[in-house]
């Protein structure tokens, strides 16, 4: 980074001595005086695609893109499948038949970094990752589930909507404490180091570019560096925390600068190019496996420039910090769905009807998904108790039976308790 | 988040927690109990009639007895060998066990994993960044792939900047996730409670707010043989757990300590002493300073006869024990080293309360910490030492 500085003190000394003290292996010792925080332009952004859904020129090709007209269709569907469940969701929470609700507008790209891990690889997120999990196999009826926290839920009704999380696909539970999931995948990550399969597998770990202003931050990239853990840090560097805009979030070079201050191999990329997310994503997983000849298992970081389309969640508004002109400009000019939308009617590999065919299709799945999983039981209030350790406590036992007894005692108080879950529950 | 950061003379004061410093500490304690006191008492840990001084008594402990476990033979370990002897008995038979936190590579600030980086690898014990929320949601991260994550945070003052992913992570990562991931093979280790001259960062007892979280375990030692049954306990049990050692009894507690691999069991507390007249509950270092305010009580009270329990287990702890101690004495006295107000002790207070109402003789009595930070120079005036526990038997005897 500080270019200028080594520029001129080469010049003067043939060799400059190096500095011997242990903290800096690779500094040397210069009469030169000078701060510096980094200098000329910020770092470059990686794009395969340009916001016309052309190609760019000079990058690479197709085949290395991993371009196949399968692999196109697959990921545009995915895209607008997650785009209708968001439309479908959003609304539901506007009608209060949810609490809660979390758009991915504008920055349904974020698949194609799915489509580059394996299905054996990790997954923490944040909460905007709804479409890793689509891809991965997360069926509709399973998110609509979580989010009324029907009986079918598989974390039982005790989160918020859209804290997702699935074993059989390898998706971390979403919690809300952001960027606590950063050090946890750095250890997950070091853990599957250990394991010695043939094949290898990453941990992937996606989170905002507020998150990244958390303490946890700082650990993780730090840990996974010294420890050498095959994690991917994927940061969506929306422009927005909520209301804060990201120069009030930061003053360097956004989130990507700062890897390379931990000594992580980083790249920023266009996160509304869903090709370049697709192929960076491919590269840091063989990178993170040391499987690229160049050093042995170690941490990457992406950072994905997007813009946040849709408010922050269901409780906010935020027309409030921005103005909708805004908003909309950018819908119009850059979208990752509308770009691979471009891209594939340029080849001639989608149209209008097939458009207006997958939309009516997905349409009816969400909302035929949606109104069984309305109608569906709470689950039991046993489950209230259970899984807070991996068996009832004695003190646990009894608030059980205390509990019970209430609802038993005082039926037209727990009326709807008892009419979610059936008689044979209370 | 170490003294070597907060303090310009850090090295000086890193000196100041070395073994050999810790030795000359507690010569001089060892020198000043030894003095003749008031009431013929010999006071310490080192005069202890709860430590197993022969192998005989580190053999006939009756938890180890119950299990039928096949021993003959004992080591003379004080904690911090007894630690490190569980932790290698983990790393021995679990090959998926690792040991990390500031330091502990070569041998930890307290050597309480020396040797272990050479037996079992840099890949098993290693050093991290100083990062004390890193160490615990890296442990957390670990466990959640179902490895045997065993952390340590230098001194139970530094868990702090880690409260966050211990609570809010690890506590709740099975409920909220229906069950589907849990991080049970985590365990957090560190040193806490008074030492002597550690001032406001190396002597707290931060067990109340731990306690106060459902889905963590808290477990803290009295001694080396249950150092080494509990810690096997906290390392092996499917729940996140938090082991707390008091750091005054590495080099203070010595006993005799089975060989062979052997827990003792969580939520269980242990009657020490039996008695008829009071039950007195405490935890970790604090059941010394109970032991000689008992010896004091049936000196000078005339016949009282005091029953002595050890918790052992914060969260979750045993309420059948402690209620039934108390529904046959009818007074209970608990003492802890933390403040009073938010201590885990107003819990155990209010419990018994609950539940022994009609047989209670008088008002339960807690000798706890003052509600200030823990002191430097007044250490001994903010302790519950002997003296204070003492008068508060005392005061509820005479009610």
């Amino acid at each position: 980074m500080s270019t200028k500085l080594s520029r001129s003190s080469a010049s003067k000394a043939v060799q400059p001595e190096k500095v011997m003290f242990p903290g800096a292996r690779d500094s040397y010792f210069t009469s030169q005086f000078g701060f510096t925080a980094g200098e000329g332009q910020g770092l470059p952004t990686f794009r395969a695609m340009d916001a016309n859904g052309r190609l760019c020129e000079g990058g690479p090709t197709e085949e290395e893109l991993g371009i196949t007209k399968e692999m196109a269709l697959r990921l545009y569907r995915e895209m607008v499948q997650l785009n209708t469940l968001d439309v479908i969701m959003y609304e539901a929470q506007r009608q209060g038949r949810i609490s809660f609700y979390m758009t991915s507008y504008g920055e349904e790209s974020l698949i194609g970094s799915a489509s580059s891990l394996r299905p054996e690889d990790v997954v923490f997120g944040q909460y905007r990752e709804a479409g890793v999990l689509l891809y991965r196999g997360f069926t509709l009826r399973e998110f609509m589930d979580q989010c009324y926290g029907s009986v079918g839920d598989s974390g039982k009704g005790r989160q918020m909507p859209v804290h997702f999380g699935s074993a059989r696909l390898n998706f971390h539970t979403i919690s809300s404490p952001l960027t606590t999931q950063l050090p946890q995948a750095a250890g997950a990550a070091y853990a599957l180091k250990r394991e010695s399969s043939e094949e290898g597998r990453v941990a992937m770990c996606y989170f905002g570019e507020g998150a990244a202003s958390e303490g946890d931050f700082h650990a993780a990239l730090n840990m996974a560096a010294t420890l050498g853990c095959p994690t991917i840090f994927y940061c969506r560097n929306n422009g927005f925390a909520i209301s804060t805009p990201s120069t009030e979030q930061y003053v360097g070079d956004g989130i990507a600068s700062r890897g390379i201050g931990y000594g992580i191999e980083t790249i920023r990329v266009d996160g509304n190019d869903v090709w370049a997310v697709k192929y960076a994503t491919e590269k840091a997983r063989k990178m993170a496996l040391g499987d690229d000849g160049k050093g042995s298992p170690r941490p990457v970081l992406i950072e994905a420039l997007t813009y946040r389309i849709g408010h922050h969640s269901t409780s906010d508004d935020s027309s409030a910090y921005r103005s909708k002109e805004e908003v909309e400009d950018w819908r119009r000019k850059d979208d990752p769905m509308t770009r691979l939308r471009r891209f594939l009617e340029s080849r001639d590999w989608w149209n209008a009807e097939e458009e207006t065919a997958l939309r009516d299709e997905t349409r009816k799945a969400v909302l035929s998904e949606f109104s069984q999983a309305e109608k569906r039981a709470k689950p039991p209030i046993s489950d209230l108790f259970t899984d807070v350790y991996d068996e009832l406590t004695p003190a646990l036992k009894e608030q059980q039976q205390e509990m019970e007894r209430l609802v038993r005692e005082y039926p037209e108080y727990y009326q709807s308790v008892r009419e979610h879950q059936g008689s044979e529950n209370v | 988040m170490s003294l070597l950061r907060s303090l310009p003379l850090g090295k000086r004061v890193i000196s100041h927690f070395s073994p050999a410093s810790i030795r000359t500490f507690e010569r001089r304690t060892m020198a000043t109990a030894q003095t003749e006191q008031p009431d013929g008492l010999k006071l310490g840990v080192a005069h202890s009639n709860l430590l197993a001084s022969t192998p005989d008594l580190g053999l006939s402990n009756q938890e180890l007895a119950g299990m039928g476990l096949q021993t003959e033979e004992t080591r003379r370990l004080n904690m911090c060998q007894a630690v490190n002897d569980a932790i290698g008995t983990v790393l021995a038979a679990d090959d998926s066990a690792v040991v990390f936190g500031e330091d502990v590579a070569f041998g930890g600030v307290f050597r309480c994993t020396l040797g272990l980086a050479e037996s079992y690898g840099k890949e098993r014990v290693f050093n991290t960044p100083l990062t004390e929320q890193g160490i615990a949601g890296f442990g957390i991260g670990m466990a959640a792939m179902g490895h045997t994550a065993i952390a340590e945070i230098q001194f139970a003052d530094y868990i702090f900047p880690a409260f966050d992913q211990l609570v809010n992570e690890a506590a709740k990562y099975r409920y909220r996730s229906g069950g589907q991931f849990h991080c049970g093979g985590l365990t957090v280790r560190t040193p806490c409670s008074a030492v002597g001259h550690g001032g406001h960062y190396h002597s707290q007892s931060p067990e109340g707010y731990l306690a106060h979280t459902p889905g963590l375990k808290i477990v803290t030692p009295r001694s080396p043989l249950q150092a080494k049954g509990l810690l096997l306990a906290a390392i092996r049990d499917r729940n996140p757990t938090i082991f707390l050692e008091p750091k005054v009894l590495y080099r203070g507690a010595v006993e005799h300590v089975p060989i062979p691999d052997y827990e003792l069991p969580l939520g269980k507390a242990e009657i020490l002493k039996p008695g008829k007249d009071i039950t007195v509950v405490g935890w970790g270092s604090q059941i010394y300073a109970l032991e000689n305010a008992i010896q004091l009580a049936e000196k000078r009270l005339g016949g009282v006869s005091c029953e002595l329990i050890d918790l052992r287990t914060i969260l979750p702890w045993d309420v059948e024990t402690v209620c039934n101690s108390v529904k046959k004495t009818g007074r209970l006295v608990i003492a802890h080293e933390a403040p009073m107000t938010g201590g885990f002790g107003a819990e155990i207070a209010a419990t018994v309360q609950e539940r022994c109402f009609l047989h209670l003789e008088s008002p339960i009595q807690r000798i706890t910490g003052w509600d200030t930070p823990f002191p430097l120079v007044f250490e001994k005036v903010y302790i519950p030492g002997v003296i204070r526990c003492f008068d508060g038997i005392k005061r509820v005897m005479e009610y």
